[in-house]
């Protein structure tokens, strides 16, 4: 074949169904939809949220997600794009390090020594554990699949930021049914489970959005 | 004529051809080319590699930037990231046929804004490829490229509907390109 003969070829198949700026705001919308329907159709949001929400280790708790969220969602939605520059969503990442951060050492003043480590255990790590990874996985599949569109310099960091977006909805969303409300359970249990979606979507990701 | 207004045309056209105008993305295609070529060439004249194989890698970028056009954002300019899915490809593919080499961007940059040449040279892979896609995605694709029909007149032959031939053709692209990366892996 020609290259003239492949020119003519594409230039047939030349309408775009979906960009993919639209793609991936579908798979937000979708994969978190996903994950609110199956929390709230298991085991629910926390039945005292209305008066926890106003103590300022959740309000905390909400914010650390939140920006995780937030920021690794601004990184999926770039990271896909070809000659655009990501550093204002990787320093973007910092802020909820930097919140956990601060809260730990709020909590650290106000708790006594002797019940650090109850706080840390919290009552339900294992469950946070497993349930987190399970919420993240219909955000996590509708990123990966919105970015086969797009072009990532590398498909293995691509789809580890996907995780994590994935993980910061999961996390945000299981902090309102969680009732650990410690910074240190969060700083824990929180990122381990965070972690495992990430390492998850960069599995994924270094398979499926090679181009 | 100057490197921004020639990606500004280049911007115009792609976006035309991003809502359906064939005609726009045939010109884009065609006035990207000799300069993907020249890329290639230069490449691999370095390994001493034969001209026919810097083609296949042109014919394996054209496709690349054809499968990956709906992440480029139309509201920005075209050449960072045209230049920039250049790279990425020539690297991969030329890596793949077991030439190890760095591509610095500001060569495709600069080459991208060099003076046009034009010359055209054949030959592929693809024919090679094409044995392997299914029917009929693969006679969809010689009746189009190699035969020059229109959609309308291969739907009309294989008593499918344009739709069906369109999506069919979308499909046969995407395997191609997950051809070459399987295919051309054994070199490795």
């Amino acid at each position: 074949m020609k290259t003239n003969d492949l020119i003519s070829l594409l230039a047939e198949d030349a309408p775009v169904r979906l960009r993919l700026g639209r793609r991936l705001a579908f798979a937000l919308i979708g994969g978190t939809a996903v994950a609110a329907i199956l929390l709230l159709s298991t085991v629910g949001m926390r039945p005292d949220l209305a008066s926890a929400i106003e103590t300022a280790r959740v309000q905390s708790k909400f914010m650390v997600t939140l920006a995780l969220a937030i920021a690794a969602c601004g990184l999926v939605f770039h990271i896909g794009r070809p000659g655009i520059s990501l550093k204002p969503w990787i320093f973007a990442l910092v802020a909820a390090p930097l919140l956990l951060a601060a809260a730990i050492l709020t909590e650290l003043a106000v708790l006594p020594e002797t019940s650090w480590h109850a706080a840390m255990m919290g009552r339900y790590a294992r469950f946070c554990v497993f349930f987190i990874p399970l919420l993240a996985l219909g955000p996590l599949a509708f990123f990966l699949l919105a970015l086969r569109q797009g072009a990532p310099e590398s498909p293995g960091i691509a789809g580890a930021v996907a995780g994590l977006a994935a993980g910061g909805i999961a996390a945000s969303i299981y902090a309102s049914h969680c009732p650990d409300d410690s910074p240190l359970f969060v700083a824990v249990w929180y990122t381990t489970a965070i972690v495992i979606v990430t390492a998850i979507g960069g599995l994924i990701g270094s398979r499926l959005l090679r181009w | 004529m100057s490197y921004s207004t020639r990606e500004e045309e280049w911007a115009d056209w792609m976006r035309a051809a991003m809502s359906g105008d064939a005609q726009a993305y045939h010109r884009f295609l065609s006035a990207v080319t000799p300069y993907l070529r020249a890329m290639a060439k230069r490449r691999c004249d370095q390994f001493g590699a034969p001209a026919s194989e810097a083609e296949d890698v042109v014919q394996e970028v054209l496709i690349a930037v054809h499968l990956k056009r709906g992440s480029w954002d139309a509201a920005r300019p075209i050449g960072p990231w045209l230049s920039t899915i250049v790279r990425n490809k020539l690297i991969d593919s030329l890596r793949r046929r077991g030439r190890h080499v760095t591509v610095p961007i500001e060569d495709v940059i600069a080459t991208l804004e060099a003076e046009e040449r034009a010359d055209n040279l054949d030959r592929l892979d693809v024919d090679h490829m094409l044995e392997k896609l299914k029917d009929p995605q693969r006679d969809i694709v010689r009746s189009i490229s190699i035969e020059g029909t229109s959609v309308r007149q291969t739907a009309e032959r294989l008593k499918m509907s344009e739709g069906a031939v369109r999506v069919a053709l979308h499909r046969a692209l995407k395997s191609l390109a997950a051809l070459y990366r399987s295919e051309t892996r054994e070199d490795e």
